[in-house]
């Protein structure tokens, strides 16, 4: 027994030893003469957030080749170095671990949402790392990090500015609403949001009749929305993920829920399939979003990105117009590349300064960090589906089709209400 | 004297570690080692149950994830440093394989896993619901600022799991090659037949169920501190539970060393399919290493290794 | 909050709901209710149905229940030719359990890659003209988006059932699940009746995944949810029994709808369970099982 299992461990520990060789002459190669900047991070390729993290990848590598064809960073081509994580947080260290202490990455930058950004949060604080951030919910909050910068409009205050202009517009409307009926999946993001929504609610003076929560898992929304009804709400906030999203509005119609307002904090509803699929089902809701093809949202470059992004992504099988995150991928880049050109280096302190200084001119508009990192000044806009046609994608990569209704400055309509079918 | 070749080599692999953390190694062979120990941990848990006894776990995320949950509830309220999070949380999860073990006497074979991951399923609801540790809403724990004479926290938790490990290993050791192993393997092999020879078969299951909860609880301890962000749904996850079983067939089953070589395997490969090709073929590396491994390797890598020197030292 | 509206509406819904888990767990019901498989790929093959009545209703316009029917036979070969591998690797080795739940776990994983890669990671649904109707009767309000795979799977049980119950092959399947020396005596291959056994279960993945899509939306790692529900189900019910199943199915789903309705939806899964640990400790064959 011990002969086999001795020869066994022998032969492992040559194996074991060959791959550490193959592995370590894997890392930087020969020297060429214009050095690559190397753009490390990790982005959830599979598991629940591969839908957004693929689609955000391809925004990212446009990013790429648009800086690499304009003669790069710095006069340098820009190389990404990145890893799945596969929606694990657990695979998160290990991978900024590898980029920065073996690959040898130059920047890095996050991957998608709360549980994967986290993670590396004190690898690169260790390191004293600028760390722009792809859609992670108050994340800074626990951290206090100075060089953490959020791309992601929430706001200052993110937990409570989430919402707040939910509450705003329904504030706004006559005869005054006077109780909500607050509903979110068992998950960091909507119990997040749904807290804010409670605070909001208080603040307002709304009376709350229904607070629940459900398993991210459940097959039928159907007793939920009855048990919402019931408690005859004047307005209902959701806070979801794309399967019950979908759950939440299709259940909604089939009970033909009364509510004045409705929608609030549900992802999902920005997904081109999602929004083909429910079609009419959507007319009336009011919910987030951070970009939509309407006249008053027409930033520079945006749409030449999203034409890109749409060829980009034929046959990759995600979301086929890209509205949600591929825009902010991109720009999360491009302020992370403009403090580069305007620094002319690549010293993180000065970068760091810089990414807290200026105003940067994105895709996504014009971009204002304030001391936390998150944005300045809120941005999260509502939204109200409108004249949805069943069955129709394109429908969506034009305007009209979600008017925004806050903040004041990208208004680009006036609500409908009470909501109705 | 074969046993103290044995604790010969826990101390040299111990003091190797050690050496490690002296050595300018970059801190990312500390987080990969990390999860490969915590892996075999699991694995020598599990196989003790799974292995030794024949009682198939479903819900090692379970235990895993009681152990990391009962670290962080201790670490807010009061404070404690990490050695006693850890004997907490083996005391924890030790109780609740008691329980388990309790509740579960009647049931066999298949039903006792279908028990399990109920159980499983039942303490994550609770989980999810206990807003102190963050439920469902995850609780963010930074890393520890103490990190004794280590440069870096990740050399601490690794040498920490590092002597977590070897104990591990040794504590399977001592329950295979005792009158204790001989009983679970009879239980294993023919539980009627073992009760009617006199074996004690209840002690000996609830023994064997405790001993894996409290080793799984003790591989989740230190786990908030390498993640910082914990929530529900990644501590209770799918692979954890898929690992703890897959290692221990992989390696073989009958044999204390089969779960460590199961881990250290295919632990080291993930990891290396992790930070080189990466995507999907991860989770299709997992799928097909079972795949083939137990279709052509029913006993795992021990089984094949007794098989080849049968065939060429007869 | 009581009222008796929700209540009545709590209880339809969760009866519809346990008619579509009941859809899903027959396969499961005869695969290792009746003979022992430890088939944790079930899911997994009911997402594979999904898949192919997305596909075939997005290019095609077919209704999905109807694709499920006419793709069921397809699965039926492909179940059929896993049970050979399974058999030749576990069976006739007699290393079954243990091994057969580690080689499907494997298959899980591997069927779930083969989807991400083919389909991508977007989610993916479906339309079909009764999606989003509602049919009121008094204060209860039925969604045909329910109700079609309720009717579905109660259509679907019942075939099985009198299938195993009446034919000859059916019997065949319950004489090997009890005693399979005496089917071997009696003249019948068991090796042949099993692989057609397993290949039906396979068939019922191609329905069921219709159905779920029908239901909500669909993307390759979802099937993992439904792992402890199926198992749950099979059990709870007694292996070797369908009524068992389907009633099993109804219970968890009336469960789940109404602890929603009345409690708080987050304790809907540890009620489920809570009520399976129950069931197991109590009388562990499950409510109709054979002992």
């Amino acid at each position: 027994m011990s002969d086999a299992i001795k020869g066994l461990l022998h032969l492992a520990g040559r194996i074991l030893g060959a791959l550490a060789v193959a592995f370590a002459l894997a890392g930087p190669a020969a020297a060429q003469e214009k050095k690559p900047i190397k753009i490390g991070f990790s982005m959830a390729l599979t598991g629940g957030l591969a839908g957004a993290g693929k689609a955000a990848l391809i925004g990212m590598e446009i990013w790429r080749d648009d800086v690499n064809k304009k003669g790069g960073l710095l006069g340098r081509p820009v190389e990404f170095v990145y890893y799945d994580d596969a929606t694990q947080p657990a695979k998160v260290p290990g991978i900024y671990s590898k980029l920065l202490d073996v690959d040898k990455v130059d920047l890095v930058v996050s991957s998608y949402g709360t549980n994967e950004i986290a993670p590396a949060m004190p690898i690169v604080m260790r390191k004293k790392l600028v760390f722009p951030s792809l859609f992670g919910l108050a994340v800074n909050d626990e951290f206090n990090y100075d060089r953490y910068f959020q791309i992601m409009p929430a706001g200052p205050k993110p937990k409570t500015d989430w919402s707040a202009g939910f509450f705003e517009l329904a504030l706004a409307q006559k005869p005054r609403p006077t109780t909500i009926a607050i509903v979110a999946a068992d998950a960091e993001f909507a119990l997040n949001a749904a807290a804010g929504a409670r605070e909001n609610a208080k603040k307002f003076g709304l009376k709350i009749v229904y607070d629940r929560t459900y398993p991210p898992a459940t097959t039928d929304f159907t007793p939920i929305v009855r048990a919402i009804q019931a408690t005859h709400p004047d307005i209902v906030y959701v806070g979801s993920y794309p399967p019950d999203s979908t759950g939440m509005v299709k259940a909604a119609n089939e009970v033909g829920l009364k509510a004045k307002l409705f929608g609030g904090g549900m992802v999902g509803l920005q997904f081109a399939a999602i929004q083909k699929n429910l079609g009419p089902m959507l007319n009336g809701i009011v919910n987030y979003d951070f970009w939509v093809p309407e006249p008053t949202l027409k930033f520079p470059g945006v749409e030449e990105f999203l034409a890109k992004y749409k060829e980009a992504a034929k046959g990759k099988g995600v979301d086929p117009l890209g509205h949600y995150l591929p825009p902010y991928a991109y720009a999360y880049l491009q302020v992370l590349g403009q403090s580069v050109e305007a620094v002319k280096s690549l010293d993180q302190a000065k970068l760091a300064a810089h990414m807290h200084r200026a105003t940067f001119d994105t895709v996504v508009g014009k971009v204002k960090f304030g001391k936390n990192g998150e944005w300045e000044r809120s941005r999260v806009l509502f939204v109200q589906f409108r004249d949805v046609q069943p069955d129709n994608l394109e429908q969506f990569a034009g305007p009209g089709k979600r008017i925004v209704l806050h903040p004041k400055e990208w208004k680009s309509g006036n609500i409908v209400y009470p909501y109705k079918k | 004297m074969k046993i103290s070749a044995f604790w010969v080599c826990v101390v040299l692999i111990f003091l190797a570690g050690l050496g490690l953390t002296h050595a300018a190694v970059n801190p990312y062979y500390f987080n990969a080692l990390y999860v490969i120990l915590q892996a075999t941990i699991m694995a020598v848990a599990w196989n003790i149950l799974g292995g030794f006894t024949g009682y198939v776990n479903f819900g090692s995320a379970a235990f895993f994830a009681v152990g990391a949950y009962t670290a962080i509830a201790l670490d807010k309220a009061l404070g404690l440093p990490l050695p006693f999070l850890i004997m907490a949380a083996a005391l924890v999860c030790g109780l609740i394989g008691l329980g388990v073990g309790y509740l579960t006497l009647r049931l066999k074979g298949v039903y006792f896993a279908i028990a399990t991951l109920a159980m499983a399923i039942v303490i994550e609801t609770f989980v999810n619901n206990w807003s102190y540790v963050g439920g469902a809403r995850g609780v963010y724990i930074l890393t520890p600022e103490k990190h004794l004479w280590f440069d870096h926290y990740i050399e601490m938790l690794f040498v920490v799991m590092l002597g977590l490990a070897l104990a591990a290993v040794a504590i399977s050791r001592k329950l295979n090659s005792s009158r204790l192993g001989r009983g679970l393997a009879a239980i294993r092999d023919d539980e009627l037949a073992a009760e009617c020879a006199g074996v004690p078969t209840l002690r000996l299951k609830l023994v064997s169920t405790t001993v894996m909860g409290a080793m799984m609880g003790v591989a989740g301890a230190p786990y908030p501190f390498f993640v910082t962000f914990v929530d529900p749904i990644s501590a209770f996850n799918l692979f954890v539970a898929v690992n703890a079983i897959a290692m221990p067939m992989i390696g073989g089953t009958a044999h204390w060393i089969g779960p460590v070589i199961g881990a250290l395997l295919v632990g080291s490969l993930q990891e290396i399919i992790t930070v080189t090709i990466s995507s999907e073929l991860n989770v299709l590396l997992v799928g097909i290493m079972l795949v083939l491994f137990i279709t052509l390797a029913p006993q795992g890598i021990v089984g094949l290794a007794q098989k080849l020197r049968r065939r060429f030292f007869r | 909050m009581f009222s008796f509206d929700l209540l009545a509406n709590g209880l339809v819904a969760g009866i519809l709901l346990g008619g579509f888990y009941a859809a899903v767990a027959i396969g499961l019901a005869i695969a290792f209710g009746q003979l022992d498989i430890v088939n944790i790929a079930h899911p997994a093959f009911v997402i594979v149905g999904s898949y192919i009545a997305w596909i075939l209703n997005s290019r095609l316009g077919l209704d999905p229940v109807l694709i499920g029917v006419m793709v069921a036979p397809v699965f039926f070969f492909v179940g059929a030719a896993i049970y050979r591998v399974y058999y030749a690797a576990f069976e006739r080795t007699g290393q079954e359990s243990l091994s057969g739940l580690a080689f499907f776990f494997g298959v899980m994983f591997i069927i779930e890659v083969l989807l991400i890669l083919v389909y991508g990671v977007d989610y993916r649904l479906v339309n079909a003209g009764y999606i989003g109707e509602t049919i009121e009767i008094g204060v209860v309000g039925i969604p045909l988006r329910m109700l079609v795979p309720f009717l579905v799977a109660a259509a679907l049980t019942a075939g099985i059932y009198l299938y195993l119950s009446r034919t000859f092959m059916g019997r065949a399947i319950l004489a090997v699940a009890q005693d399979r020396l005496a089917l071997q005596l009696m003249g019948a291959d068991p090796v042949r009746v099993k692989q057609f056994a397993f290949g039906l279960a396979i068939a019922t993945t191609a329905v069921a995944g219709a159905l779920l899509i029908i239901i909500g939306p669909v993307e390759p790692s979802v099937g993992r949810q439904y792992i402890g529900r199926v198992f749950a189900i099979v059990v709870l019910g007694g292996m070797g029994s369908i009524p068992g199943m389907f009633i099993a199915a109804m219970i968890l789903g009336i469960a789940e709808s109404l602890v929603a309705s009345f409690m708080g939806p987050s304790w809907a899964p540890a009620v489920a369970f809570g009520l399976l640990l129950l069931t197991l400790a109590v009388r562990p064959s499950g409510l109709f099982g054979r002992q």
